[in-house]
C-alpha cells in the first residue's frame, strides 16, 4: 500500500506525541456497553489498525469519523469478530468476548451493518428482516419439516412483532413483499437496519448509514437512529463521513487517522482539534468537514 | 382473471397454497395421481415410480445445492448408500418396510454429514471436486468390501412387504412411492417457510452477513448436507426396492450429473423446480426414444440410425432451456402462470 507508507513518518509523529498517553488515559469504565482497548490489526505487512481504544457508553451514539482508509470498516470488523487482531481485547458488556466468533457475538445482542449493503439478494424485504430473529426462535430441523404446530406457530408471533416493531416503525410496509434486489438504494439501507433492530440488538454498529443516500433519506435515517437509541434504548456505535449527521446526532467522537486514534470526545471538541483538521487535510477532505460543518451551523 | 387476494391474518398469509384457485388446482392434481394407475399401463407406471424416485432425489439435491448454494456431484453415491442400507436391512435383519427406508435415510444423512466436512473450507468448484472423490471411495467401498455389499454381484432384494400385501409389481410400488414423493416435498416446502430454510438460503447469498445474524456456517452447512442425503438415501432405498438388485453399477457418477442437471434445468432453488427438473430428466429421453419407435413403421433401421441422435437432441434440449431461461423450468412455469392470472386484461 503505497499509500500508506507515503505516510509513515506522519504516523510515528502522531503516535509519540498522542497514541501513547491517550491509550493510557482510556482504561474501560463500569458502565461502557462496549470497550476496545490495544487493538492492533497486521494485513500483511500493513498495519490497520495500532493499539486502538475507546469504550462506548452504554445508550449513547458514539461516532467513527476519519479519512477513507483510516480502518474504520477494519475497526467493526474485528468488533463482530471476522478480523482477528493481533493483540487487544474487546469487551462486551464487561465480558471479553475477543475469543468468541461472529454468531457467538451476535447472539449475545451486537448486530450490524454494512457499508456496502449486505441482503440477501434472493429474499423478500420480509424474509431478510425475518432472519434477524434468527438467534431468537426455536424451531429445529424436525418441526420446520413438519410445520403445523410449533413451528408455524413461532412463524406467526414473529411476523406480528416484526410488523409492529420493526416495519411500522421503519415506515417500510409498502414494501414487505418485495425482493430486495428491486428496491433502491436508500430503502436497501432501511432494510438492513430493519433487520439488524428485528435481532433486538443491545449494541448496533451502523457502517456508514446514510452513505450515498439523498438529504430527505438522510434525515428519516437520522431521525430513526435516534428514535432507536431513545426509544429501544439501544447502544449505537456508528462510522459516518457526513459530518451534519454526526454533528447533530452523536454524543461522541473518535477520530481514527491511519489505525490510530488521534481524538475523542464531545462532536464540537473534537472538530475543532487541531489533529483532525491536519488529518482530514492530509486526506483532502478538509474543503468538505469544513462545509458541512459550517452547514450544521446554519441549520 | 383473478385479483390480488386480501389476507385476513398472518398465519393465512404465509400459507404454502393460499388462494382457493390454487387449492382447486392442488385437489385436481391430487384426483389425477389417484386415476392414472387405473388408466396407464406397466409401462407408464414404471415411468412414474421412476419420476417420483427422481424427484425426492432432485428435491434434497436442490437443498444443498440450489437453496443452500454447495454444489454436490455426490447424490447418485449417497442414494447408492441407502440402496445398500435397505438391501442389507431386508436380506439379513428382515426388517419392516417403511423402518428400512428411515434407516437408509439416516445412515445416508450421517455419510453426507461427514462428506460435507470439507463445506466450511471449500466452496464452488473445488467443494464438487470433494464430493466427486467421496463418491469415488463409496463406490470402491462398494466394489470391495465383499462380505457386506456382494461385491461386483452386488445383492439381491425380496419384494417389500407393506400390511401383508407383496409390493413386486409397478402397480404395487407406485401406492407408496407417490404419497412418499407428496410427502417429502412438501416438507422441503414447509422447511423453506422456517428459520431452518432461511438460514440456507442466507448462507447461500452471502454467507458473511449470515454469521453476523448468528447463524453458525458449518453447523448449517452440515445440516443441509445431512437433510440433502437423507432424501438421496430414502431415494435410493425406493430405487432398492424398485429394481431389487443393487450392484456397485447401479449408481455411476453420470447419475450424480444426471441429478444436478436436472436441479439446474428445473430451477435452483425453488420447490417447483425440483419437480419438473425430475420430470424433465427422466421422461424426455423416452419421449425422444418414442418418436424414434413411430418413426420406424417409414424408416426400417430408425432406431439403429436416430438413437445417437437422440441423446444429441436431449442434450440440445437442455442447453436450448438453459438459454431460453437461464433461472429453469420453474421460472418459466411461472410466466406462463402469470400470463394467465392477468389475461384477458393484459398479455
Ligand atoms: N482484508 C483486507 N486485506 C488487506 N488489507 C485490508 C483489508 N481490509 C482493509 N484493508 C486495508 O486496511 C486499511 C483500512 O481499511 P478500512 O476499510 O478499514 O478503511 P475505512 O476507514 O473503513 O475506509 P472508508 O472510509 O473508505 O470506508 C486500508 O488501507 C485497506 O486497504
Ligand atoms: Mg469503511
Amino acid at each position: 500500500m503505497p499509500k500508506a507508507r507515503g505516510f509513515d513518518g506522519e504516523e510515528n509523529e502522531d503516535e509519540d506525541r498522542v497514541g501513547r498517553p491517550q491509550v493510557a488515559a482510556m482504561t474501560s469504565t463500569g458502565d461502557a456497553a462496549l470497550s476496545v482497548s490495544g487493538l492492533t490489526l497486521n494485513f500483511g505487512g500493513l498495519r490497520a489498525l495500532s493499539d486502538v481504544g475507546f469504550d462506548v457508553a452504554e445508550g449513547s451514539i458514539t461516532a467513527i469519523i476519519g479519512p477513507n482508509g483510516a480502518g474504520k470498516t477494519s475497526l467493526f470488523n474485528c468488533i463482530s469478530g471476522f478480523y482477528r487482531p493481533q493483540a487487544g481485547a474487546i469487551r462486551f458488556e464487561g465480558r471479553d468476548i475477543s475469543r468468541l466468533h461472529p454468531p457467538e457475538r451476535a447472539r449475545l445482542g451486537l448486530a450490524r451493518t454494512f457499508q456496502n449493503i449486505a441482503l440477501f439478494r434472493g429474499m423478500t424485504v420480509l424474509d431478510n428482516i425475518k432472519l434477524g430473529r434468527h438467534v431468537h426462535m426455536r424451531t429445529n430441523l424436525l418441526d420446520g419439516l413438519i410445520y403445523w404446530g410449533r413451528a408455524q406457530r413461532e412463524e406467526i408471533e414473529v411476523r406480528a412483532e416484526i410488523e409492529e416493531r420493526v416495519i411500522d416503525f421503519l415506515e417500510i410496509n409498502h414494501i414487505r413483499n418485495h425482493p430486495v434486489a428491486s428496491l433502491a438504494y436508500g430503502l436497501r439501507k432501511r432494510v438492513e437496519l430493519a433487520r439488524a433492530l428485528a435481532m433486538r440488538p443491545k449494541i448496533l454498529m451502523l457502517d456508514e448509514p446514510v452513505a450515498g443516500m439523498n438529504r430527505e433519506e438522510t434525515e428519516d435515517m437520522a431521525r430513526f437512529i435516534l428514535d432507536v437509541k431513545e426509544e429501544w434504548g439501544v447502544t449505537i456505535l456508528m462510522v459516518e463521513h457526513d459530518m451534519g449527521l454526526v454533528m447533530d446526532i452523536s454524543d461522541h467522537v473518535v477520530v481514527l487517522n491511519f489505525g490510530q486514534v488521534i481524538a475523542r470526545g464531545a462532536p464540537a471538541e473534537v472538530t475543532a482539534d487541531e489533529q483532525v483538521i491536519r488529518a482530514y487535510l492530509g486526506a483532502g477532505d478538509i474543503g468538505q468537514l469544513k462545509a458541512r460543518i459550517a452547514g450544521t451551523e446554519a441549520a | 382473471m383473478r385479483i390480488g387476494a386480501l389476507k385476513d391474518s398472518y398465519g393465512a398469509d404465509q400459507a404454502l397454497f393460499d388462494t382457493a384457485v390454487q387449492r382447486l388446482w392442488l385437489a385436481l392434481g391430487a384426483v389425477a395421481l389417484l386415476a392414472f394407475p387405473f388408466a396407464a399401463n406397466d409401462y407408464w407406471l414404471y415411468l412414474a415410480c421412476l419420476v417420483g424416485i427422481h424427484i425426492v432425489s432432485t428435491t434434497g439435491l436442490n437443498i444443498l445445492t440450489g437453496y443452500t448454494g454447495l454444489v454436490s456431484l455426490g447424490q447418485a453415491a449417497f442414494m447408492g448408500v441407502g440402496a445398500y442400507v435397505v438391501a442389507l436391512a431386508e436380506t439379513k435383519l428382515g426388517t419392516p418396510f417403511l423402518l428400512n427406508l428411515l434407516a437408509a435415510g439416516l445412515v445416508t444423512a450421517m455419510v453426507g454429514m461427514v462428506v460435507g466436512v470439507p463445506s466450511l473450507r471449500v466452496k464452488g468448484l473445488y467443494l464438487a471436486i470433494a464430493t466427486i472423490a467421496a463418491s469415488f471411495i463409496l463406490h470402491f467401498v462398494f466394489q470391495n468390501w465383499t462380505t457386506v455389499t456382494g461385491g461386483t454381484r452386488g445383492l439381491s432384494i425380496p419384494p417389500a412387504q407393506l400390511f401383508g400385501l407383496e409390493l413386486a409389481r409397478p402397480f404395487a410400488l407406485y401406492w407408496v412411492i407417490t404419497p412418499l414423493t407428496c410427502i417429502m416435498v412438501l416438507a422441503a416446502a414447509n422447511l423453506f417457510r422456517t428459520r431452518i430454510g432461511r438460514a440456507f438460503i442466507a448462507i447461500r447469498d452471502r454467507d458473511i452477513s449470515a454469521e453476523v445474524l448468528g447463524i453458525p456456517l458449518l453447523r448449517y452447512k452440515l445440516m443441509s448436507f445431512g437433510l440433502s442425503s437423507f432424501y438421496a438415501g430414502v431415494a435410493g432405498g425406493l430405487w432398492a426396492y424398485f429394481f431389487r438388485v443393487v450392484t456397485p453399477e447401479s449408481f455411476p457418477f453420470v447419475y450424480s450429473i444426471f441429478f444436478l442437471a436436472a436441479v439446474i434445468v428445473g430451477g435452483m432453488g425453488t420447490i417447483l423446480g425440483g419437480i419438473l427438473g425430475a420430470v424433465f430428466m427422466t421422461l424426455v429421453p423416452e419421449a425422444l426414444k418414442l418418436v424414434v419407435g413411430l418413426l420406424s413403421p417409414w424408416m426400417p433401421n430408425a432406431v439403429a440410425l436416430l438413437s445417437p441422435v437422440r441423446t444429441i437432441v436431449f442434450g440440445a434440449l437442455i442447453i436450448g432451456f438453459l438459454i431460453l431461461e437461464p433461472h429453469g423450468l420453474a421460472e418459466i412455469w411461472r410466466r406462463i402462470r402469470r400470463f394467465f392470472h392477468l389475461w384477458p386484461f393484459k398479455t
